[in-house]
């Protein structure tokens, strides 16, 4: 199991606090979508996703992205226990939703630079190398479940 | 594979980027080695830590060379000739940890270009790294 020290606690925090998860959400799935287009087969009822801009003005990519990283809230407040908050969710994206489990890192890498283009010199690399720490947990955690 | 909009795109951050390469390249070199501690073996026989000369001078090279590379894609293979035969039988670094620093160097763009690093320059910054770093390992093996 992953272990935290107090610092790397109060790191992951200190930048969480600084996400806006409305538009921060939406940014890194659009990312996602944009950088990895073959993400795209996993929303089929998203309607046009197929292009950059589509994309970037699509509601339910907007809706969604919030979703996500509504999710990973559950993860900062729950640090020492993030598999167990974790373990509905993996199940829920192998079982039903049949994603590729190495997409978790994708959208993980997308969320980190989606952060740091909006809190750019906080995300320095030591904050960067804490938070990479947490959403590799988070990821791990994404994989538990797959069987 | 790169459209002719995101090459000159990726012509132009590059261009805007030379005058620093020095920052961005140290920078994105910190955040490898902070994330990723293994890429430090292969600078062992160097000084890495924040603003040593050898990590600024080192990351001005790596940066020069990517916006080099970034003035005319198309002949990649022709400009990185000289680098591809350097890592392959010299520095010989295992080429899964071009991809680590190709992240980092995302990072670095992030923060620097803030709102500018748009989706659509990630996707094709994130294209060119790649192609880059598979230029680069070519004359491996």
């Amino acid at each position: 199991m992953v272990k935290f020290t107090e610092k790397e606690r109060s790191t992951i925090r200190a930048i969480w606090e600084k996400v806006n998860i409305d538009e921060v959400g939406p940014d890194a799935l659009a990312r996602v979508l944009i950088v990895y287009p073959w993400t795209e087969r996993y929303f089929g009822t998203f309607g046009d996703i197929f292009t950059a801009s589509a994309v970037l003005n699509n509601d339910k990519v907007r809706a969604h992205g919030k979703v996500v990283l509504k999710a990973l809230d559950e993860a900062v407040k729950n640090v020492d226990n993030i598999k167990k908050t974790y373990a509905y969710l993996s199940r829920l994206h192998y079982e039903v939703f049949h994603v590729d489990p190495d997409n978790f890192r994708l959208l993980a890498d997308c969320i980190t630079i989606a952060i740091a283009c909006k809190v750019k010199s906080a995300l320095d690399p030591q904050v960067q190398a804490t938070w990479k720490k947490f959403l590799s947990a988070v990821v791990d955690a994404m994989n538990s479940q797959y069987y | 594979m790169l459209s002719k909009r995101e090459k000159k795109l990726i012509a132009e951050i590059w261009e805007k980027l030379t005058p620093v390469a020095e920052d961005i390249g140290s920078d994105a070199l910190l955040r490898m080695f902070a994330s990723f501690p293994g890429t430090k073996t292969y600078f062992s026989h160097l000084d890495i830590s924040a603003r040593s000369t050898h990590l600024l001078s080192h990351g001005k090279k790596i940066v020069l060379a990517i916006a080099e590379g970034a003035k005319d894609i198309s002949q990649l293979t022709v400009t990185l000739a000289p680098l591809q035969t350097l890592h392959a039988y010299q520095l010989r670094i295992d080429p899964s940890n071009f991809k680590l620093f190709s992240h980092c160097m995302l990072v670095t763009l992030a923060c620097h270009m803030g709102d500018d690093f748009t989706p659509v320059a990630h996707a094709a910054m994130d294209k060119y790294l790649s192609a880059f770093a598979a230029v680069l390992a070519e004359k491996y093996r």
